[in-house]
């Protein structure tokens, strides 16, 4: 009885590996995929992924969120085989990884613009980057001063770890000038996702925040934005035709030449099958941006 | 014989854990005393205890942590303020008034609030506290201290409720009976005679609550808003140690000023636990003699 017991405690491991690898044809490709980083990606990732494991049902990719910060340090770290971000990597990222031995390579994956944000029941439509840079600054606070209701404004923005609080505040807090030192205003909330955003601005009238286009629905109103004079909304056209002033590009990084699945992986995404998996979550894929450019 | 040697064994296994413990508690501090340690290296220990501006990812960043420090010892306070005289209330009602079924359910659904995630918690705060709180109060917003404050105190009260309910009903039946004796009434005999002989275990009780409380991160970071401003009303947006650490690990790339500075604050959450930890530990052991 003993020794049966035994026998199967140590059988067991080797019969549930077994179990995963099944008969694999011969030439299929196997293995396993880790993808980690931008939150503004992670739905889109997640369902590129479940179509590319439809197409190699032995490949498991698995994806998770956590911020662009996350993605990138788990790159330097070697903890994943694609790091997702909604910015480019810093100089001194890249420094950082390769004194590691680490060397990102670049892909651009899909565009995205940044939406404004406010309450349904906020008479506000449209602001110039001037006016958001007052409001995240601090430098205004009341809504009054832009034509709206009596009301304090409550800033919102994501966690530091977000690109999309770094490209945010690069382009609207610091109006995109490398010598300026603003700050978020230290009354901003910080939110730990873009769905808190949604729920926060939804709920409050005198809220504002920002987000990846993908998150824009019908619960809150996406503001037009304006460099100078023409207002846009955050649209796919006006992001392709790169009018909307917030438009940014998405990327995947690996490290080095990607190959074996990694770079069955990277090719699906840049392919036909992974591009409509962007469309469909709201982003806008690359092929629009190249025609367009033509 | 052999009982006596699997006695040793027994007896060396248990010893050895007990020693693995401490020195476990040992290493995480010298972990976090090195990597803190490679912070003050760069930066000045007084502008990270003393500096009002928590700025780590701007160049120069800067590691103030009197924001968040305060930001702590407020949700803190206000937790404290809610749960202590409520958790106390109910195990003076569960040891002593309660009837026998009534207890029995009371004691089971103690446990099952011990057992809530706190991340669900933090989700109910997001969605239906925090809105309430805004509507109630009329604030800018429902994301401050107060609805942390709130959903801590509930996450302390089983372990407060479970502990002094124990001490209450350690009290000796001799005291009760001698009060009466004198012709106390049961209220009397409670608040003069019961309550001030647990004392020293309701405080225990408190002091792990508050243990628990400080050391909380999920809840904080879903419904505090995480501003890091210097606070001066529980009822306004701000930023717990805690939830600086959570927020902010991923962004970090190891061996980065800003890394060593999470765990620069690390050390303080330790530290400060610690001293809660150890003087629970103290009060309990009173209660005991």
């Amino acid at each position: 009885m003993k020794i049966g017991l035994k026998l199967t405690l140590l059988l067991l491991p080797i019969l549930f590996a077994a179990g995963c690898s099944e008969d694999v044809p011969p030439g299929e490709p196997v293995g396993f995929i880790q993808v980690k980083g931008s939150d503004t990606v992670v739905n889109a990732a997640q369902k590129v992924a479940e179509e590319f494991m439809k197409d190699y049902p032995h490949v498991f990719v698995a994806v998770t969120g956590g911020g662009s910060g996350v993605g990138i340090a788990s790159l330097i770290n070697k903890t994943c085989d694609v790091a997702t971000c909604s910015r480019e990597m810093k100089p001194k990222e890249i420094e950082m990884a390769e004194k590691r031995s680490v060397f990102p390579k670049e892909f651009t994956v899909a565009h995205d613009g940044v939406a404004v944000i406010v309450n349904k029941d906020n008479p506000i439509d449209k602001l110039t980057i001037e006016d958001l840079h007052r409001i995240f600054t601090g430098k205004a606070t009341n809504w009054k001063e832009f034509g709206g209701k009596d009301l304090h404004i409550v800033t919102l923005s994501r966690e530091v770890s977000s690109g999309t609080h770094m490209y945010f505040k690069e382009e609207v807090v610091r109006l995109g000038k490398k010598d300026n030192r603003d700050e978020f205003s230290p009354q901003t909330l910080l939110l730990t996702s873009s769905q808190a955003i949604v729920e926060e601005v939804a709920g409050n009238e005198a809220a504002i925040g920002y987000l990846g286009m993908g998150y824009v629905s019908d619960r809150t109103k996406a503001l037009l934005v304006a460099k100078a004079d023409q207002f846009y909304s955050p649209d796919v056209d006006n992001v392709i035709k790169k009018a909307y002033p917030l438009s940014r590009g998405l990327y995947f990084y690996t490290n080095g030449e990607p190959n074996g699945v990694t770079k069955l992986f990277i090719d699906f995404t840049l392919g036909p099958k992974g591009q409509q998996q962007f469309i469909e979550t709201g982003f806008v894929p690359m092929g629009a941006t190249v025609a367009q450019k033509d | 014989m052999r009982r006596k040697i699997s006695e040793y064994i027994i007896e060396s296994l248990i010893k050895l854990s007990g020693f693995v413990v401490i020195i476990f508690v040992f290493l995480i501090f010298l972990f976090l005393l090195r990597d803190s340690l490679s912070l003050f290296r760069v930066y000045k220990v007084g502008e990270f205890l003393f500096g009002r501006n928590w700025l780590p990812i701007s160049e120069p960043p800067k590691f103030g942590i009197v924001p968040l420090l305060l930001g702590s010892i407020y949700v803190t306070v206000g937790a404290i303020v809610i749960c202590v005289p409520v958790g106390v209330a109910a195990a003076m009602f569960i040891a002593e008034a309660a009837p026998t079924f009534l207890k029995h359910i009371l004691k089971s659904l103690i446990e099952i609030l011990a057992a809530i995630p706190s991340v669900v918690l933090g989700f109910i705060g997001i969605i239906w506290l925090s809105p309430f709180l805004k509507n109630t109060f009329h604030l800018n917003t429902g994301m401050c201290g107060f609805t942390g404050s709130l959903l801590l105190a509930f996450m302390a009260l089983p372990t407060i409720i479970s502990i002094s309910e124990d001490a209450l009903v350690g009290v000796p039946r001799a005291y009760k009976e001698a009060a009466f004796g004198l012709g106390a009434t049961r209220w009397q005999a409670l608040w003069r005679i019961v309550l001030p002989a647990a004392s020293p275990g309701i405080i225990a009780g408190v002091m792990l609550g508050i243990g628990r409380v400080i050391g909380e991160t999920m809840v904080v970071m879903m419904v505090t808003g995480n501003s890091p401003v210097i606070p001066t009303s529980i009822l306004q947006p701000l930023r717990t140690l805690t939830a600086t650490i959570a927020g902010e690990m991923g962004e970090t790339v190891s061996g980065s000023e800003h890394y060593f500075a999470l765990f620069a604050v690390g050390l303080v959450l330790f530290i400060i636990t610690f001293i809660i930890n150890f003087l629970a530990d103290s009060f309990l052991r009173r209660a005991r003699v």
